[in-house]
């Protein structure tokens, strides 16, 4: 069987779902944060995929792009994690309503 | 000339009595004689106009336009005289009112809006008189106008009177509409060239511009502002309400009567129907007045129904000259029985009910003299000039195409003796029999400034009955002269003309005077209330027309006035400004739901969205 690139985009696909479901469902901010990731990995691969399948190089440089995002925002990300925690709250979204009106 | 003396009155002279009577006086006084030379110095019969250019809108050209042909020419005549004598009346009578150059400014003013009407050339400068004898009546029926009864009276006559000429003006732009031309002479001309011009409209066209009349000439059932007119100063009963005003309608009647007899018109079968409806109406209520200016209103009443009967009752080939002659023979009459009637109440101290007079006849003997010359005149008896005027009109009606002319002869020969009935009442209470006050015993004879005009009133009213006036009229009409000779042989004329109108004309006055004389004579109190029980209740009481005038505007106000507050408390308040604060107030409301804070349920709602969003592109 040949893998085409419907194979990658499922396989992408599935990714990206496998962490929306956690961003959605699972309380602890760490938890959410790593689902977070996921789903940036699975858009990357879906870039790669078409840039494979299209012969050029922008679907790969826009992944390098997104990687590097990913990592300014974990840095910021993980700052606030640990402030919350400082301020003696769990590391969970329960209590985290500040923005309720 | 009376435009004139009324600017100069009420800019200047309002302080100054002396001056304000004696230019008001002196208007008059050139208007009769402006008058007379007019109307003997040009040759009789044909009309001429002169016109000034005004308003010029569009299609629309008015010009300010008088117009002097036999009809206007007589009028103003007689407008004018009699305008004079009351003016000179009002002096003595009106002396040492604190409003005396205010009420010589509203009678100049009227007699300006009234020579307005009698001379307009077109139908517009008529209006324009029209509404402005309407406005002088308003301010000389209030004259006294700290009295609320005054007040009220002033104000119910101008708006029945507006409520009339509602109607007139929109039979003026239907006329205008339809032939283009508001000229009185063009319109003539457009009307006999093409007598089907209006089409199924002319019955409107001519019922409309009756509704002006109606108002301005207080028939039913428009009538009920001019028995309140009374409340003004005796003067102005005698020249507004019973010489001139209330004749202005017949006046438009006469003048527009060649847009009434148009083919397919029926307007003068109902014309003439109301008049008659008036004139019996009026004449019952009469029989059961107590106040001597009552009821000569409603005699006055009675008497316009009659002349509005008589135009009713023409046609083409008999004109309307018997209205036209009865309106200027009651001039003469009514006048001087509102004068006299001033003079009796002057001299019994302003007492008005004739119950409280009685034996004025031998304490003063001019006023009595003219009185009863003038009361003779109004029952018709010959050969005063009342006779001669009421003949031609019972002729007219009996000889008349209506079909219902037996029906309204009728009514109109028991007027006739109820006309006799009421004032043979009113001469035998008031002037006969016992005094029945104090006032009445003291009573004296007039002053000469009072009693001269009643003299001068009553050579009319006795002779002019042999001055040709019918002639004159008839000229208008039909461009034919109807000669008469010597005294006799007009008498004699009026038998032969027309035996049974002529005849039941002067058996129902005589039977009138006879029953009145009977009953009243020598009287204490008024017997009749017994004898007839709840017709005399309901004559009394005017048949309650006021009553039910009020009580119909009353509720239909209250059900606007409810309606208009539930429109506003319910629809404006509630629905709009309410409604719409809380429909915003709910959409605000639910959107706050969906923000709880929670960033998972955030989440989920941004994925969603995301979600249609997709669907949607994609579907597309």
């Amino acid at each position: 069987m040949t893998v085409g690139l419907n194979h990658y985009l499922v396989v992408s696909g599935l990714l990206f779902c496998i962490g929306l479901g956690g961003v959605l469902f699972r309380r602890n901010l760490l938890v959410i944060y790593m689902c977070i990731e996921m789903m940036l990995a699975a858009g990357s691969l879906a870039l790669v995929a078409f840039s494979r399948f299209r012969g050029d190089l922008d679907g790969q440089v826009l992944a390098l792009l997104v990687i590097s995002v990913a990592a300014a925002e974990v840095a910021v990300g993980l700052a606030l994690i640990v402030a919350v925690c400082r301020h003696g709250l769990k590391p969970t979204v329960d209590e985290l309503t500040g923005m309720k009106l | 000339m009376p435009l004139i003396s009324a600017a100069v009155i009420t800019l200047f002279g309002l302080r100054r009595p002396g001056l304000a009577g004696a230019l008001s006086v002196g208007a008059a006084a050139g208007v009769a004689v402006v008058s007379s030379l007019a109307y003997t110095g040009r040759p009789f019969g044909e009309p001429w106009q002169c016109s000034a250019g005004w308003l010029s809108v569009g299609e629309l050209i008015v010009p300010v336009g008088l117009r002097f042909d036999p009809l206007s020419l007589t009028m103003s005549l007689i407008v004018a005289w009699v305008s004079l004598v009351i003016h000179v009346y009002s002096i003595g009578y009106m002396r040492g009112d604190r409003g005396f150059g205010r009420y010589f400014a509203g009678l100049s003013l009227f007699l300006f809006s009234m020579l307005l009407i009698v001379l307009a050339g077109n139908l517009v400068v008529l209006f324009i008189g029209w509404e402005l004898v309407g406005v002088s009546s308003y301010l000389l029926i209030g004259f006294w106008y700290q009295r609320p009864a005054a007040a009220d009276a002033s104000k119910k006559a101008f708006l029945l009177n507006r409520l009339g000429d509602f109607g007139f003006l929109l039979g003026l732009l239907l006329v205008w509409s339809k032939t283009g031309t508001v000229d009185i002479g063009e319109l003539e001309g457009r009307l006999a060239a093409d007598p089907g011009l209006f089409g199924s409209l002319a019955t409107g066209a001519g019922l409309l511009i009756f509704c002006g009349v109606l108002g301005k000439s207080a028939q039913f059932p428009l009538h009920v502002w001019l028995p309140d007119a009374m409340e003004g100063p005796t003067p102005v009963s005698a020249l507004i309400h019973a010489a001139t005003m209330v004749a202005a309608g017949v006046y438009l009647l006469c003048r527009v009567f060649f847009l009434l007899v148009l083919p397919g018109s029926a307007a003068l079968e109902l014309i003439a129907w109301v008049g008659a409806l008036t004139a019996l109406l009026a004449a019952v209520i009469a029989t059961q007045q107590d106040d001597i200016k009552r009821i000569l209103a409603y005699s006055t009443l009675s008497q316009l129904g009659y002349m509005v009967m008589a135009v009713g009752a023409s046609s083409v080939s008999r004109p309307p000259v018997a209205a036209m002659y009865h309106l200027s023979t009651h001039a003469c009459f009514k006048a001087l029985l509102f004068l006299g009637a001033g003079s009796v109440i002057c001299a019994v101290h302003h007492e008005q009910n004739i119950w409280r007079m009685g034996a004025l006849g031998k304490k003063m003997p001019v006023t009595f003299v003219t009185f009863l010359i003038a009361a003779l005149a109004l029952a018709g008896v010959p050969p005063l000039s009342g006779f001669f005027s009421k003949e031609s009109i019972l002729a007219s009606v009996l000889e008349s195409n209506v079909g219902t002319r037996n029906a309204l002869f009728a009514v109109a020969v028991a007027v006739a003796v109820l006309t006799g009935f009421y004032m043979t009442r009113l001469v035998a209470v008031a002037f006969f029999g016992p005094e029945r006050t104090r006032e009445a015993g003291q009573a004296r004879e007039s002053g000469m400034i009072l009693t001269i005009p009643l003299v001068i009133l009553a050579v009319p009213s006795a002779f002019a009955g042999f001055w040709g006036i019918d002639s004159a009229y008839s000229n208008q009409f039909n461009g034919v002269a109807v000669e008469h000779a010597g005294v006799v042989e007009r008498i004699a004329a009026a038998f032969t003309h027309s035996p049974v109108a002529t005849a039941c004309g002067l058996g129902a006055a005589i039977a009138g005077i006879v029953a009145g004389l009977a009953v009243y004579w020598n009287a204490a109190t008024d017997r009749l209330p017994e004898k007839l029980g709840p017709v005399a209740g309901l004559a009394r009481n005017r048949f309650y027309f006021d009553e039910l005038y009020a009580a119909v505007n009353g509720s239909t106000h209250e059900l606007l006035s409810r309606f208009a507050d539930g429109v506003d408390r319910w629809v404006i308040s509630g629905v709009l400004v309410r409604g719409v604060h809380g429909s915003i107030e709910l959409a605000g409301r639910l959107l706050r739901l969906t923000q709880t804070g929670n960033i998972q349920i955030h989440a989920v709602l941004l994925g969603a969205g995301v979600a249609v969003l997709l669907l949607i592109v994609l579907r597309h």
